[in-house]
């Protein structure tokens, strides 16, 4: 699997996403910097990484949005590349618009950092078939800012289009509908707030978030078969 | 020319730290606060050529975020040379 993860300036998870890819692919992922303009080749899979990107200043994810190498990224997604946002890079993809609806700061005032179960929503997605639908599993979160938002019409057609990928068991932040993860319409895009990349192996506490990037190797096999 | 732009969110969105900052003020002891809702204030300067379309642009492009805020532009009086 050709991959890179995108580091911004206050990014702190991209060492993490870079590890977890490698375990699990076998192939270290490109590393690539905001300002690069171009992305030097075709990848399989880009990741955004979570963290602080430019401080959160404006609002989260809202200048990374902005900056040169996201251009290259936003084409990529139209091109049908498998783009996976965590946490911060959840809130830097809707804020590039490849993803519908907000992130805001959490309901409760306080950043949750702590192991939270999700009920898996969506198994059919390259970024979910190595899980099943209604399966629980353990995914860390850390944020302040995950308090999912979107129009109540948004919410329905993500429903309706079974976009919502995961949802949150007890609802940590506060997000509409407990809602974890989303699918772009073409479902190559997958935002969400728990970061699966610490949950890929026993000394973190627990894997289940290995099948994220088990299910994107295995769409791969199959789409090259 | 400078322009004072006031970013606040929609009618309808949760604003967390605006129920933050009321419970503070209740707890302080002032009474009498019916609601809190906080925002973000920009002042930005422009040459005088640049247009409202563009300062709107600026807006809708990166200022604020349309999902979930509104945004109103306030243009200041040229200040008088002393």
């Amino acid at each position: 699997m050709k991959s890179a993860v995108i580091t911004f300036p206050g990014s702190n998870c991209d060492r993490d996403m870079a590890v977890a890819i490698e375990k699990i692919s076998g192939h270290a992922p490109a590393r690539v910097w905001h300002g690069d303009t171009s992305l030097s080749e075709n990848y399989d899979l880009i990741a955004v990484p979570g963290g602080f990107s430019y401080g959160d200043y404006l609002r989260s994810g809202a200048m990374a949005a902005r900056s040169p190498i996201m251009q290259s990224v936003v084409k990529a997604a139209e091109n049908g590349t498998a783009i996976l946002g965590v946490c911060n890079g959840f809130q830097i993809l809707t804020e590039a618009l490849l993803l519908p609806g907000a992130l805001m700061r959490n309901s409760g005032i306080d950043f949750v950092c702590r192991e939270v179960p999700l009920i898996v929503e969506n198994d059919n997605s390259q970024f979910t078939s190595a899980y099943e639908k209604g399966e629980e599993i353990i995914i860390p979160v850390a944020h302040h800012d995950g308090n999912y938002f979107a129009s109540e019409s948004e919410l329905d057609q993500l429903e309706g289009e079974g976009r919502v990928a995961f949802r949150y068991v007890e609802n940590v932040n506060g997000s509409a509908r407990n809602i974890a993860g989303i699918l772009s319409a073409k479902g190559n895009v997958l935002g969400m707030m728990p970061h699966p990349e610490r949950h890929v192996e026993e000394l973190q506490g627990g894997t289940d978030g290995a099948r994220l990037f088990e299910s994107l190797i295995k769409t791969l096999l199959e789409t090259a078969g | 020319m400078k322009i004072r732009i006031f970013v606040t969110l929609k009618n309808g969105v949760l604003d967390p730290q605006g129920k933050a900052i009321h419970h503070a003020l209740d707890g302080l002891g002032f009474s009498g606060v019916n609601d809190v809702r906080s925002g973000r204030f920009i002042e930005i300067d422009v040459e005088d050529n640049v247009s409202d379309g563009d300062i709107d642009a600026m807006c809708r492009k990166l200022l604020a975020n349309m999902v979930i805020e509104n945004y109103r532009i306030e243009k200041m009086p040229e200040s008088v040379p002393a």
